[in-house]
């Protein structure tokens, strides 16, 4: 019985692929379409601000999808077609904003953030180092000999 | 030493805060706009109330005007169109419509219906004018000075606050 219900489930997954392979593409569609998924995926839908135009229903991105097809069939290249995007909409349509100017403390705020973490932690250890130096130990020759009598197994009292 | 414990995550707190204010209060819709100061994109359009004629943005060379995109399936457009109507009354401005992605019949009927604020609107049926304005929330208003270049966007629908602390006064300052 189980194992029907795995070969139903897997049949259910496999049945749409082999529907696909029926109607594929010419060739050079296909890498265009190719080309355009990975794009649409680099740019934001400005509707529905946190999706990709490649995951967006809205219309605005249907029509943004259509056009930068057009531009990518008129030749235009990626990096043109990012410009012509950003000439309309502004750097927020990349969800790669550009290193410059205004997006500095974006691009290396973590940087900045893991430098001073890490320059804390430093001192916390530097100073913790200070606090436990042996010097502290050994400052007390009873509590040393004690204490080599446990470490060595040579405690009389046992 | 002490007072380092308390002050350094106080500091950070108080960063943090600074950054939850300013963040937490502005509208994440609100995108800015790379048009502003550039010249106003191309357009010639058929006229909702004369299909047969078209208009220009370069028609309105020398005039100070508004480019308001609007249209009849538009909710929030309702919500602004009091405003336009009194600010058309007023003279102050001249307001151009661009009917974004409408069926011609529903914008004439909406205008019959709700009024006519426009000195004219233009038909952008398939929303090419619109992605060249860099429109993604309707209604949005453009201010277009007298060389045709942007110097005022605004996102979503006006507000007496936006008009006349903003949009008024600037266009009083372009038009002398």
């Amino acid at each position: 019985m189980r194992g029907l219900v795995v070969l139903a489930m897997i049949l259910c997954i496999a049945a749409p692929g082999t529907g696909a392979t029926k109607m594929e593409a010419p060739a050079a569609d296909a890498a265009l379409d190719l080309r355009l998924k990975k794009l649409e995926t680099e740019l934001r839908c400005l509707v529905c601000q946190n999706q990709t135009l490649a995951d967006s229903n809205a219309g605005l991105a249907d029509d943004l999808r259509h056009e930068v097809r057009g531009l990518a069939e008129s030749g235009k290249s990626d990096e043109q077609i990012k410009a012509y995007l950003v000439a309309r909409y502004g750097d927020f349509v990349l969800y790669d904003p550009p290193v410059k100017g205004i997006t500095w403390l974006l691009w290396g705020g973590p940087f900045a953030l893991l430098g001073v973490g890490g320059l804390l932690w430093w001192t916390i250890l530097q100073r913790r180092a200070r606090r436990v130096s042996p010097e502290a130990f050994s400052a007390d020759p009873v509590a040393e000999a004690r204490g080599r009598e446990l470490l060595e197994g040579t405690d009389p009292t046992r | 030493m002490k007072a380092m414990r308390w002050s350094i995550p106080l500091a950070i707190f108080l960063v943090l805060i600074a950054f939850l204010y300013v963040g937490l209060s502005r509208d994440p819709r609100e995108v800015p706009s790379p048009l502003i100061g550039k010249p106003a994109p191309a357009f010639a359009l058929s006229q909702l109330h004369d299909p047969a004629n078209t208009l220009a943005n370069t028609d309105l060379k020398g005039k100070v005007w508004l480019l308001n995109v609007w249209a009849s399936w538009c909710v929030s457009c309702r919500q602004e169109h009091p405003l336009l109507m009194q600010l058309a009354a007023s003279n102050s401005v001249p307001i151009y419509g661009l009917d974004y992605k409408d069926k011609p019949d529903a914008g004439r009927a909406w205008l019959a219906q709700n009024g006519n604020p426009y000195a004219a609107s233009v038909l952008d049926l398939d929303g090419r004018v619109g992605i060249d304005y860099g429109v993604y929330g309707v209604p949005e208003t453009f201010l277009i000075d007298k060389e045709g270049v942007i110097r005022y966007k605004q996102i979503g629908p006006l507000t007496m606050e936006s008009l006349k602390e903003k949009i008024l006064p600037l266009a009083r300052e372009l038009q002398k």
